[in-house]
């Protein structure tokens, strides 16, 4: 890269990625500002779905920051010689993943120009309330953890910053899950493993997220993670998919041993029979495509021919996007059981299973949230030192 | 006049302007004193109603015309039309009895949807009426996902012909008011009713008795003391305003 050929190639390149990130970006902002002027009823959500795909995205992408900046994490707080390197790639993706699913958070708001009313009017008993300061503490603390990382006059305190955002984006992503888990009316939810299982879920995600990252930032200029490094993230991102597998197992099968669940575990795992999606992208999507295959992949290289590690990874977030369908707009299309014991019927779909199908607004809303991450990013690496340096000595495991 | 005379003029004058229609509201919150048209929610009343089901017809929905009619929504039920309140057909899987009851927002004493809405929108008044803000509501839909009678609707495209006393709002979440407008205007709140009530008992069922649940005296005091009521999601204890008898 050291003629000026090269340069201008590198140029080229660095402006059609940002391009390509903008204009996604733009037409998610598009598709809001239709969602505000026309209302839902544009979308697929209504009175029975009242969160849809953009919540998908969203909180995917808000759990998965949380996640990646596990990396930084084991660099600067346990001192790993290969995490180190790539930690501020690791600040980086998580204000970037930060901000797409916030922008899709709020513009799915009823009233996306109130955002101000959020940000002055607080009640705190409510989960949302404590996210809005747990989302502006971790941008605030990633920042300041990048800044001890970048200027080496501050490189002594890289350590204690380190630690804040580790303890914080436990509490951020406990504030995730319980968005859920203090949700009594409904079946899908109300569980304190919902918590831990974000924090678990958060870890495969953003570590997922961080390899095909890295692994396009390796392409482009032209280098080979060497097969050490490769192996201990495909390692511990085996590791994660497991314990994430786990805690997914452990939550259903107490649901399916309380009588009053079974209902609902039978419509999530088996079906009712009536077409849903979510058996199959529960099972295929999450379980065989999500979980299982990346985990074969990850443990056996043979298994992962030439770029096995981010296409494994690639294979992860599919199934965070399945898992994620199931669990919020599956969990939303079982009907309220107001009556226990009772067939209902009403106008207003009583007793009836939901049906939900996303319109393009939202898929274009929830797109644009990545085109922001990713346009974040792209100017990111671009304007500081985030390539990760594991070519030197001493970053050798 | 110089400019800067001009300039004084002009601000005090805005001042006035910009002021005066606060200072005169606050005359008139202090004016209405308690008990009087206008006053604010007294703690010392808790406004509930109670359903008796056996009195319920099935097939009528005449509850739910008034309700409509009296807060200016639309009648058509659609998957995005706001139903502030809903007939359910309710038959015992186990034993086939049948029962048809009318649903709206049940007032909760601790309601989910004020603990989990982010700004403070959903609130509960002193009288135990449970009420959306429309202007700090952000449209989140927390309180739906929250809410375990699915009493609240999202209002999903922008509206026309508002009543002016049951303001509402394109993006923001609605539910039941136990028609707030008639007891904060009414002259005698001990005969106030709400609109659904009133047409229940036009229709000649008089399923619905609505009133002050601390007045000892009231007739939905006298009946939940002398009839056995239930509470719908008895289980989380949330301490409902409107009561079911029959069920």
């Amino acid at each position: 890269m050291n003629t000026t050929a090269d340069s201008r190639s590198d140029s080229r390149n660095f402006w059609l990625l940002a391009v390509a990130g903008g204009l996604v970006t733009v037409a998610g902002l598009a598709a809001a500002h239709f969602m505000e002027v026309h209302g839902h009823a544009v979308t697929g959500m209504d009175n029975q779905i009242v969160w849809g795909l953009p919540h998908v995205f969203a909180i995917f992408m808000i759990v998965a920051a949380s996640g990646v900046l596990n990396v930084a994490s084991i660099g600067s707080v346990f001192g790993q010689p290969l995490y180190k390197p790539r930690a501020p790639l690791s600040g980086l993706l998580c204000l970037a993943l930060l901000t797409g699913g916030l922008m899709v958070l709020m513009l799915d708001l009823g009233r996306p120009e109130r955002v101000i009313v959020a940000a002055t009017h607080y009640n705190f008993t409510s989960v949302f309330a404590w996210n809005v300061f747990l989302y502006s503490g971790m941008a605030a603390i990633v920042a300041v953890y990048l800044w001890t990382m970048f200027e080496r006059r501050f490189n002594a305190w890289s350590k204690p910053a380190g630690i804040a955002a580790l303890v914080w984006r436990f509490v951020l992503t406990t504030g995730t899950g319980s968005i859920f888990g203090f949700l009594v009316a409904r079946q899908a939810y109300q569980s304190a493993l919902l918590a831990p299982l974000f924090i678990v879920l958060s870890f495969g995600w953003g570590l997922a997220v961080f390899v095909i990252v890295q692994a396009a930032m390796y392409a482009w200029n032209g280098r080979v993670l060497a097969p050490a490094a490769e192996q201990r993230l495909a390692k511990l991102l085996a590791l994660f998919l497991a314990a994430s597998l786990y805690l997914v197992v452990v939550f259903h099968l107490t649901n399916a041993y309380f009588a009053r669940q079974a209902d609902f575990t039978a419509f999530i795992l088996l079906g009712d029979g009536t077409g849903q999606p979510y058996p199959l992208l529960f099972w295929a999507g999450y379980v065989l495509l999500g979980s299982a295959v990346p985990f074969a992949m990850l443990l056996w290289p043979a298994a992962r021919p030439g770029p096995g590690l981010p296409v494994a990874a690639a294979f992860v977030v599919l199934g965070a996007f399945a898992f994620l369908y199931v669990f919020i707009i599956g969990g939303q299309a079982w009907p309220l059981q107001i009556f226990p014991g009772h067939a209902v019927t009403s106008s207003f779909g009583d007793g009836q299973v939901a049906s939900y199908a996303p319109r393009w607004p939202e898929w274009m809303l929830g797109l644009g949230g990545v085109g922001a991450a990713f346009l974040l990013t792209t100017v990111g690496v671009r304007v500081l030192d985030f390539m990760p340096q594991d070519d030197l000595p001493e970053a050798a495991p | 006049m110089s400019r800067r005379g001009f300039l004084g003029v002009a601000a005090a004058g805005l001042a006035g302007v910009v002021l005066a229609p606060g200072v005169r509201l606050i005359e008139v919150a202090q004016a209405a004193s308690e008990g009087t048209p206008g006053a604010g929610a007294s703690a010392k009343v808790r406004w509930g109603m109670l359903i008796d089901t056996t009195k319920c017809a099935s097939g009528c929905t005449d509850c739910v015309t008034a309700c409509n009619t009296e807060n200016g929504l639309d009648p058509r039920t659609t998957r995005t039309s706001s139903q502030w309140i809903r007939k359910i057909e309710i038959k015992e899987i186990r034993t086939g009895r049948q029962a048809s009851v009318p649903v709206m927002c049940q007032h909760c004493a601790s309601p989910p949807c004020v603990d989990v809405c982010p700004t403070g929108a959903s609130f509960k008044r002193a009288d135990g009426i449970v009420l959306v803000d429309r202007h700090t509501c952000i449209g989140c839909r927390y309180c739906m996902m929250a809410c375990p009678y699915k009493a609240r609707s999202f209002v999903h495209e922008p509206l026309a012909d508002q009543k002016p006393e049951v303001p509402r709002g394109k993006g923001c979440v609605e539910s039941c008011t136990l028609c707030v407008h008639r007891i904060d205007h009414a002259a005698d709140r001990s005969k106030v009713t709400t609109a659904c009530a009133e047409a229940c008992t036009k229709a000649g069922h008089g399923a619905i008795v609505f009133g002050d649940l601390n007045d000892p005296d009231s007739e939905i005091s006298r009946r939940v003391r002398a009839v056995r009521s239930t509470q719908l999601r008895a289980d989380l204890g949330l301490g409902t305003g409107v009561r079911y008898e029959g069920l």
